[in-house]
């Protein structure tokens, strides 16, 4: 085969290849904060030669530090390119796939024959290795809990190079740690799961306004042994007797009759096209927008049949909306607390908010269902609450550590996925099994080479 | 369609692959690593494909062996009325300047291999009454730049002679759809700066579906690139010259 050619790039590519790709900004969904790495965007999933620390990263989407390297000029290894489906089983809707095909991809192949992921989170621009890796929730976690609940089984390239196999029987503690371990306990390379049976693309949709949070968290339990999916929109400026207002929404698959002859259409994107300037995002329109999305809602009960990107991804139609938080970027904040302390919390955190004037577009609140098994796992039996906070430096941060002291005190957590700020003290206090999950990280990386700019923040490894 | 594939392991033959998989096409791939050939084959059949997906060896470099890999095409297909060639070779132009034996490989595989593959193919299709040719040449090979003159000439020879097969192809029944991609962010490109419309392997790989569809005989992919180029053929020498481009 000397002079084979066929598939040649590989070849000369690989040899011109330089030992290391040039440095680009690397960052979040949120930007910030920003750390030059070098990312390889391999078509194979591989740890480079020699020993240098390297962060796994999918589609960007997690808006912290999770998948930006530990120190600038450190390595990146992108799944994005390694997305090829293994097998897939129509009879039983088990699917083999590379850890770098994205939810977008299952969507965009298997809806129209019948299939649906079994959790999606607010973006289908995630890799499946991602959603392993942050083990995410969705609208139906009150039911169906977490992503690793229908993961059967993971491939992982672990620390020392070897391809390891690990599930919910065999090699249990690896795949507890790896799930929700944010990538920290080797790179997942392959992963098996099961997607949902589903009738029709669409989705039955019920909105109600909520005029309080009382109002909001009955809604949410009410609702949940009916629905699917479920999740509220909260309008994070009112305060006093209207904390906690907003819309719950309430929904689930459709049947071919209630489809009826609707035809799915590929939803139309739109760009934002440069960062927008930080003024656009002050109180008076924030308050205004919250407002409005209120006001022209109602108290009505509204029923209708929507598209499951209507539903399930309404930002996805927008390219870029980070941008829309200006060039210092946003947090995002989601933390869960124990159902047990019923409404307090919640309130304390949105009259929190409101009291600090951080613009928020909106609040996202859920009820969760039971926790997994998997150490670091983010939901916990209660309600979760998400919002976005524009980055304007100390403010913000103080802002933020506030909201977890509230979150701590009643033994709540925050999700990695969208973590930028919270320092190691706090941490540990939020995850009861830490000492667990780190045990198996000991065992399988030692030397520490999966490493974050989040790792080295939260868990003190070296940058 | 019944498509013979060279190149669908990768980069945009990947995303182009899958586009005609996923609608139920016939797929059967040509190339070189059985292995990767695999990984590919059950990705398009979860896809959807058209009954299994097959495989045989295919080397640009070894044309003495192309009639053999059509026919084992053929076969596997019970005649395949389509072949696609994605696959070809590319390198930085420091590197081929410095080496000549790295430029004799690429301009064998990009020029040489594809020409007399595509040709033994045409005239197969044609003789049992018609067929489609697809084969991806570059917008390199519109104007030659100093950057890239070399890997250019290979696809400027390329897209001459697509031209001329489709001239000569079309009214027996062959249309042969010439691809001209813009700058494509694939593994291909990894480390090169990104200019500015920058493509992804996905929506080239739609654009080059709707092409063969309508049997037209030359796609830029990016569509934008189309005006791009037409502006580069233009510039005065003189500019060109001048300009580090």
């Amino acid at each position: 085969m000397g002079a084979g050619l066929a598939d040649p790039v590989a070849r000369l590519t690989s040899r011109s290849e330089p030992s290391a790709p040039p440095l680009e900004p690397v960052a979040g969904w949120g930007r910030h904060p920003v750390v030059p790495g070098r990312v390889e965007r391999p078509e194979h999933l591989a740890l480079p030669d020699g020993f240098e620390p390297l962060v796994p990263r999918g589609l960007g989407r997690a808006y912290g530090d999770a998948a930006v390297p530990a120190r600038p000029g450190g390595r990146v290894v992108e799944s994005t390119r390694a997305d090829r489906i293994r097998h897939f089983d129509p009879a039983t809707g088990r699917l083999h796939c590379e850890a770098g095909l994205s939810l977008a991809e299952i969507l965009r192949v298997f809806v129209p024959r019948g299939w649906f992921p079994p959790v999606t989170p607010g973006t289908k621009f995630v890799t499946v290795g991602a959603c392993v890796a942050c083990d995410v929730h969705g609208k139906n976690h009150h039911l169906d809990g977490s992503f690793g609940n229908f993961v059967e089984r993971l491939t992982l390239l672990s620390a020392d190079g070897r391809l390891v196999e690990c599930g919910p029987a065999h090699e249990r503690e690896l795949f507890l740690a790896t799930v929700g371990g944010m990538g920290l306990t080797g790179l997942i390379v392959e992963v098996v799961l099961r997607l949902r049976r589903i009738e029709t693309p669409w989705i039955v949709l019920e909105t109600q306004g909520m005029g309080s949070l009382e109002a909001m968290l009955e809604g949410l339990q009410l609702s949940a042994p009916d629905w699917p999916y479920t999740v509220g929109w909260v309008d994070c400026l009112a305060r006093g007797r209207n904390v906690g207002r907003g819309i719950l929404m309430r929904g689930r698959h459709a049947s071919l009759a209630e489809a009826g002859t609707r035809r799915a259409r590929t939803p139309r994107r739109v760009r934002v096209p440069f960062d927008a300037p930080e003024w656009l995002l002050n109180p008076l329109f924030m308050r205004w927008f919250n407002g409005f999305y209120a006001w022209t809602h109602g108290r009505t009960l509204r029923r209708r049949v929507v598209s499951f990107d209507r539903f399930f991804y309404p930002l996805d139609a927008i390219t870029d909306w980070n941008r829309l938080y200006g060039p210092r970027g946003l947090l995002q904040y989601q933390c869960v607390v124990p159902r047990a302390a019923g409404s307090p919390p919640i309130s304390d955190l949105l009259e929190r908010l409101a009291a600090a004037g951080a613009a928020s577009f909106l609040a996202v609140i859920k009820d969760c269902g039971p926790g997994s098994e998997a150490y670091l796992s983010f939901p916990l039996e209660g309600t979760t609450l998400a919002l976005d906070v524009p980055y304007r430096g100390a403010p913000t941060e103080r802002l933020l550590h506030d909201l977890n002291a509230i979150v701590l005190a009643h033994g709540g957590r925050v999700y990695l996925a969208k973590d930028a700020i919270t320092r190691p003290d706090e941490f540990a206090r939020m995850m009861p099994r830490l000492g667990e999950w780190q045990a198996v990280r000991d065992r399988w990386d030692p030397a520490r080479r999966f490493r974050s700019g989040l790792s080295v923040r939260l868990l003190g490894d070296p940058a | 369609m019944k498509v013979a594939f060279v190149g669908a392991t990768r980069g945009m033959g990947r995303a182009l692959a899958r586009r005609l998989a996923e609608r139920g096409e016939a797929v059967f791939l040509l190339g070189r690593d059985p292995r990767e050939m695999d990984l590919s084959a059950r990705d398009l059949e979860s896809r959807g494909a058209a009954g299994p997906v097959g495989h045989a060896s295919l080397d640009l470099a070894q044309p003495e062996r192309f009639a053999e890999a059509l026919d084992a095409a053929d076969r596997a297909l019970s005649r395949m009325d389509t072949l696609v060639v994605t696959g070809g070779a590319f390198d930085s132009q420091d590197d081929l300047a410095k080496d000549p034996a790295r430029l004799a490989a690429l301009l064998h595989a990009n020029f040489t291999g594809t020409v007399l593959l595509c040709q033994q193919a045409a005239e197969r299709l044609a003789a049992r009454g018609g067929g489609l040719i697809c084969a991806f040449s570059s917008v390199a090979g519109d104007r030659a730049r100093r950057s890239n003159y070399l890997y250019g000439a290979s696809k400027a020879g390329l897209s001459a002679f697509l031209d001329g097969l489709d001239l000569t192809y079309r009214n027996r029944g062959v249309p042969v759809l010439c691809v001209k991609p813009g700058f494509v962010r694939t593994a291909m490109t990894a480390g090169l700066p990104v200019p500015p419309f920058a493509g992804e392997p996905d929506a080239v790989a739609r654009d080059v579906v709707r092409a063969m569809d309508a049997h037209r005989h030359v796609v830029y992919a990016p569509s934008v690139w189309r005006w791009i180029m037409l502006v580069i053929r233009v510039l005065p020498r003189a500019v060109l010259r001048r300009v580090q481009f």
